[in-house]
């Protein structure tokens, strides 16, 4: 069986369970948006939103939403019991891997498709202004941040307070993508937009993610062979 | 004792001479005219800031090597670079500001070298509290860490030569002339024997550690 077949299994898998319960989406969802309106009620004073206080806030609620989501994606096959099963499948690790990554990118940009026309009402974002550098930016900013989470929410799965380690760990690693999410998101929202450097900050963000998958890749098939 | 066992202790004797003779070696270097007494904290800083970097790569390979591998000394080796990063990012990020604040009037300022150092600061960091906090198995945990850690020092290097920065870029360490060079040098061999000197012993250390460890619990069993 092939990497991507074996991967699309697994992605099945966790979309059917989702699809079921709509207990992930249902709640990051809330969290994330429970989160944008504390910081509206700190950054949107008498009405008028502080100036690039928007694309914080939006990669704020992506990374918090999206660190529940990824202890709550492991904590399932923990309580089932089934994170052996996983690893003994006949697929190749890396499949494993990839799939988890598929369902959790794809609860992620359904949560941030609710998200961001939110933070466009609330801080009065243009989200018209380049709505396809604007996807990409989130994309590339989102399989960033999801690619690492994915490898270390795997590991910690067994270890002593995981639900603390996890932040600890993927927020220092992850910084280098937030940071440029924020600056692409920054300077097409800002009043004097700069969409070739937004452009740059795209362009960054997709090495980085090839950089983060293809070591996660490698990590996750040596580390999860025992 | 071996000859590894007594290399450690004779690095730790040239090393603290050096420093000793290092305030005078810098005294030789001329004033610099903009910066005065402050530009000597050069001295001190680019050594620390340049181990850093090496020695995050070295846990980045020590690492990977104990992934692959799963060599004890590897780990060890790994964990003894990452204590050490977080020790010279510390110095590197307290140097940084004495004279941040007489060059650009500011302690701290979010600029890329800065920001990308504090970065990989906190990711060894966080290296140490997964070591401390993760129980058992979190040697492999640390490990992916440590991989992934050692691919932002490329970063943290050429951060000033790919951005406009404060920062001054790479090219000023070797067009440095002549009288301020040597006192370079100088304290860069001084803090690369103890550099080499803590690693040794650190290494020995936690081999003694584990090694001890094992006999307890063999002790126990029995």
């Amino acid at each position: 069986m092939s990497l991507l077949s074996g991967a699309w299994i697994i992605a099945r898998k966790d979309f059917l369970v989702e699809v079921r319960s709509r207990e992930m989406i249902y709640t990051t969802l809330f969290f994330a948006v429970s989160c944008v309106l504390v910081f509206a009620f700190a950054f949107v004073p008498e009405g008028k939103p502080i100036p690039n206080a928007a694309a914080g806030v939006l990669w704020v609620a992506i990374a918090f939403s999206g660190t529940l989501a990824l202890g709550r994606a492991f904590e399932r096959e923990r309580q089932g019991e089934t994170l052996r099963a996983l690893i003994l499948a006949p697929i190749e690790r890396a499949s494993v891997y990839l799939g988890k990554l598929i369902a959790l990118l794809a609860l992620m940009a359904v949560m941030e498709v609710l998200l961001v026309p939110v933070i466009g009402l609330l801080f009065h974002a243009p989200l018209a202004r380049a709505p396809w550098l604007l996807a990409g930016l989130l994309i590339t900013g989102t399989i960033g941040f999801a690619s690492v989470g994915t490898l270390f929410a795997a590991m910690l799965v067994r270890a002593q307070s995981r639900d603390v380690l996890l932040p600890v760990v993927l927020y220092p690693l992850t910084i280098p993508v937030i940071i440029l999410g924020v600056q692409g998101t920054g300077l097409i929202f800002a009043a004097e937009p700069n969409l070739a450097l937004a452009g740059n900050a795209l362009s960054m963000l997709l090495f980085f993610d090839a950089v983060f998958v293809i070591l996660a890749l490698w990590t996750f098939a040596h580390v999860m062979r025992d | 004792m071996t000859a590894g066992n007594r290399l450690a202790p004779a690095l730790l004797i040239v090393a603290a001479g050096m420093f000793l003779a290092a305030p005078f070696v810098i005294d030789t270097a001329p004033y610099e005219s903009t910066m005065g007494l402050v530009q000597r904290i050069f001295y001190f800083h680019v050594p620390n800031a340049v181990l850093m970097i090496l020695t995050s790569t070295l846990c980045g390979v020590a690492s990977a090597i104990y992934i692959v591998g799963r060599r004890p000394v590897a780990d060890y080796v790994a964990l003894s670079a990452a204590e050490l990063t977080v020790v010279l990012g510390v110095i590197v990020l307290l140097t940084g500001p004495l004279w941040a604040r007489k060059s650009w009037g500011v302690w701290w300022a979010w600029e890329p070298r800065l920001t990308s150092t504090l970065i990989m600061w906190l990711v060894f960091s966080s290296y140490l509290l997964l070591r401390r906090f993760g129980g058992a198995g979190s040697e492999l945990l640390a490990a992916a860490v440590g991989i992934f850690g050692a691919v932002l020092s490329p970063f943290v290097y050429w951060s000033v030569n790919m951005w406009r920065t404060l920062h001054p870029t790479t090219s000023v360490l070797p067009t440095l002339p002549g009288p301020m060079a040597g006192p370079v040098i100088w304290c860069s061999v001084a803090f690369v024997l103890l550099y080499v000197a803590v690693i040794l012993l650190r290494v020995r250390l936690e081999s003694a550690r584990t090694t001890l460890e094992r006999a307890w619990l063999l002790l126990e069993e029995d």
